[in-house]
């Protein structure tokens, strides 16, 4: 048999039973039942679990990330028209202003100067506004700089005015050194040629004015140009002028918002818009993180969750299949001991039946031969001729002791084959004993071997066939005289056993019986004594133990000694006398 | 002391017969029931030995037929088989001894004394 010595801890009988303790092949592959049955039953009610837990997993991530887009959607629109309303509103007063005055008013210094603080009142964020000719050259200015006199006509604002009449510039330093934007309109003069008035807005206003006032916002909104440079400072992506880390969008009128590897390899929610006739895109960045803190928690809770109750079913599925599978395992090894019983005692019956029938035929003959040979015996005795004649007396004498060995033989096996019903008494196994050493005695006696009693205090009567019993401790006794040397020892113990039953242990210090007969001591001609013995005894005591509801074990070394334990009933079971061949 | 002898074994018969007449026993021999029956209506014995299974009548059928002639008449039985139910009918019957052949010489010696000896009828 396989030794799995791991699977032994765990107390499952059943995990390494390729053979039953009987030696049978079991019904089924236990363990491959276990496996496939755990397996199959694990399926069953984790799949539904784990596949309804990540579907809902996926579900409330697809509509978190829809709803994480949407107030990112609506602060970029928010934003858009905020931008657009601001550059309007300033774009249509120095409109005002160009077409309000004429070109000999503007360059007026003083009349300028009046001019800008009315704009300034009414709209704020101008720094200075300046009026340029079409050499570019600034002719009347009113600001903080002292840029009087300079010339504009290589700038890259100039040229845009230029051409298109009305112009929004990129944010830039410019001589003053301060980053600032510039918005300018172009006015054509009657007598030809053109000026432009030009005013210039602090960056940092831009920034103030698109930046949400609310502090718990962890949105980062800014602008860029097209060429991917800061035109205000973003929290996270630098300062005004600095250059864009990320992909300069691509360009659109509506807003648009994706989700992006951002830096670091962060998620980012970033939303977009091109700011009509400006350089500008208006850039909202959000992390995703921010945005999904609580679904982490969610997550984390649902996914606990799961792996708790999927430890729980796991648990309940093995010790219920363990439970469920051991049963089955030891419902089939009762079944092989139930069925070895009864070929045992099928083949008992059958040998009882042939050994009859051989007995009776053999009976008569050796009847004959036996009264012949006494005949001759008695005849010899009486007449003078042959009665000295020792050698023919040693010849008739050895034919009667044949006839008395086989008429033993015949004698057994007839009582091995008898029907005969059990009558019950109550008696006292120890009293029993005494009697059946009563009939032994003599020859253990004069062997000088020592026979011991220990019967224990207060041992129940039992209910049995007191012939039967006899005979049984007869058989068992007489084997033990028969293996111990002289001066040898017999122990006999009577106890208690399983509150049901009393145990007879007859041990003895003899030769002791190999492994490999001791599965066959108890079948019917199977002897070690060799002439001397029949072969029958134990059978004989093997059937009368089952027709007395008990059990007959032996446990014997060679060299050592042997151990007969008889196990019988206190009280008889209803079908006791039921048993035994018929 | 007169005694029946009943066995459908002629050899049997023939042998146990003469060693009993050693022993100072007059002996009728039979080796059918019939005969046995004849033989107790012109000889009265004391016991009669017969054999449980023979051919025609069995040794119980016998046993009544010959206790009508002879109230008196002891029985023993010889058996080949040893049944349990044969024995348990002759000891209802009031059978002095069942015995198994073979059978020693000095046993039944024993037993037709033993049997003998016993009250008639009883």
């Amino acid at each position: 048999m396989r030794h799995v010595p791991g699977h032994r801890r765990f107390g499952l009988p059943f995990w390494q039973a390729s053979t039953l303790p009987s030696g049978e092949k079991p019904l089924f592959n236990y363990r491959r039942i276990w496996v496939k049955t755990v397996l199959g039953m694990s399926i069953v009610a984790l799949v539904p679990l784990v596949v309804m837990t990540l579907f809902n997993l996926y579900q409330y991530d697809k509509t978190l990330a829809a709803e994480s887009t949407f107030p990112v959607m609506r602060l970029v629109s928010d934003t858009q028209r905020t931008i657009e309303a601001f550059l309007e509103e300033r774009k249509a007063a120095i409109e005002f202003v160009v077409h309000d005055n004429d070109f000999a008013a503007l360059s007026d210094q003083g009349r300028l100067q009046e001019l800008f603080v009315r704009m300034d009142v009414a709209f704020g964020g101008f720094v200075d506004l300046g009026v340029i000719d079409e050499t570019g050259k600034q002719l009347a200015y009113v600001g903080p700089y002292d840029l009087h006199g300079k010339n504009y006509a290589d700038q890259d604002w100039f040229e845009q005015v230029s051409q298109r009449g009305i112009y929004v510039s990129d944010v830039f330093r410019g001589y003053r050194d301060v980053p600032h934007m510039v918005i300018a309109a172009k006015h054509d003069k009657e007598q030809g040629g053109f000026y432009i008035v030009r005013a210039t807005i602090d960056a940092a206003l831009l920034t103030s004015r698109i930046n949400p006032q609310d502090g718990n916002s962890r949105s980062d909104v800014f602008i860029i140009n097209q060429g991917g440079i800061l035109q205000t400072t973003s929290t996270r992506s630098g300062k005004v002028l600095d250059r864009y880390s990320l992909h300069v969008p691509s360009p659109t009128s509506v807003p648009v918002v994706k989700r992006v590897e951002g830096p670091g390899g962060r998620s980012l929610i970033l939303g977009h818009v091109y700011i009509a006739d400006t350089p500008f895109i208006l850039v909202v960045a959000k992390q995703h993180r921010d945005i999904l803190s609580g679904w982490w928690k969610l997550r984390a809770t649902l996914l606990t969750f799961l792996a708790l109750s999927s430890a729980v079913i796991l648990i309940v599925v093995v010790a219920v299949v363990t439970f469920l599978v051991e049963g089955a395992y030891e419902a089939d090894m009762r079944r092989t001991i139930t069925v070895h019983q009864m070929e045992h005692t099928s083949k008992m019956a059958s040998v009882g039946r042939l050994a009859a029938g051989v007995a009776h035929e053999i009976n008569n003959p050796l009847a004959i031969i036996g009264e012949k040979a006494g005949l001759i015996k008695d005849l010899f005795t009486i007449s003078k001729t042959y009665a000295a004649d020792e050698r023919l007396m040693g010849l008739v004498d050895s034919i009667l002791a044949a006839v008395e060995r086989c008429s033993t033989i015949t004698h057994r096996l007839l009582g091995f084959a008898k029907h005969v019903d059990v009558t019950l008494d109550d008696i006292d196994p120890a009293a029993t004993v005494k009697e059946v050493l009563g009939l032994l005695g003599k020859e253990a006696e004069y062997r000088e071997i020592r026979i011991s009693l220990d019967a224990e205090d207060g041992l129940p009567k039992i209910t049995t066939d007191r012939g039967q019993l006899q005979q049984v401790l007869l058989n068992i006794i007489n084997n033990a005289l028969d293996a111990v040397k002289d001066r040898g020892r017999i122990d006999i113990g009577l106890a208690s056993y399983r509150h049901d039953r009393v145990s007879i242990v007859i041990a003895d210090d003899g030769c002791g019986i190999g492994p490999s007969d001791q599965k066959r001591i108890f079948e019917p001609f199977f002897t070690t004594k060799k002439e001397k013995g029949t072969g029958l005894g134990l059978s004989i005591t093997y059937g009368l133990v089952q027709k007395l509801g008990g059990e007959i074990r032996v446990d014997s070394e060679l060299g050592k000694g042997t151990r007969f334990t008889v196990l019988l009933p206190i009280r008889p079971a209803r079908n006791t006398t039921g048993q035994g061949e018929r | 002391m007169r005694i029946l002898l009943v066995d459908d074994e002629h050899e049997l018969v023939t042998a146990l017969s003469e060693r009993l007449e050693i022993r100072g026993f007059v002996v009728d021999c039979a080796e059918t029931g019939n005969d046995a029956l004849d033989m107790a209506s012109k000889n009265e014995h004391e016991v009669a030995i017969l054999d449980v299974k023979m051919p025609g009548l069995s040794g119980l059928m016998l046993m009544e037929r010959l206790a009508k002639i002879q109230p008196g008449m002891r029985f023993i039985f010889l058996t080949g088989h040893g049944c349990e139910s044969d024995y348990r009918a002759c000891e209802q019957a009031g059978v002095c001894s069942y015995i198994m052949k073979p059978v020693k010489i000095d046993s039944l010696v024993e037993r037709i004394r033993e049997a003998a000896a016993r009250e008639k009828g009883s």
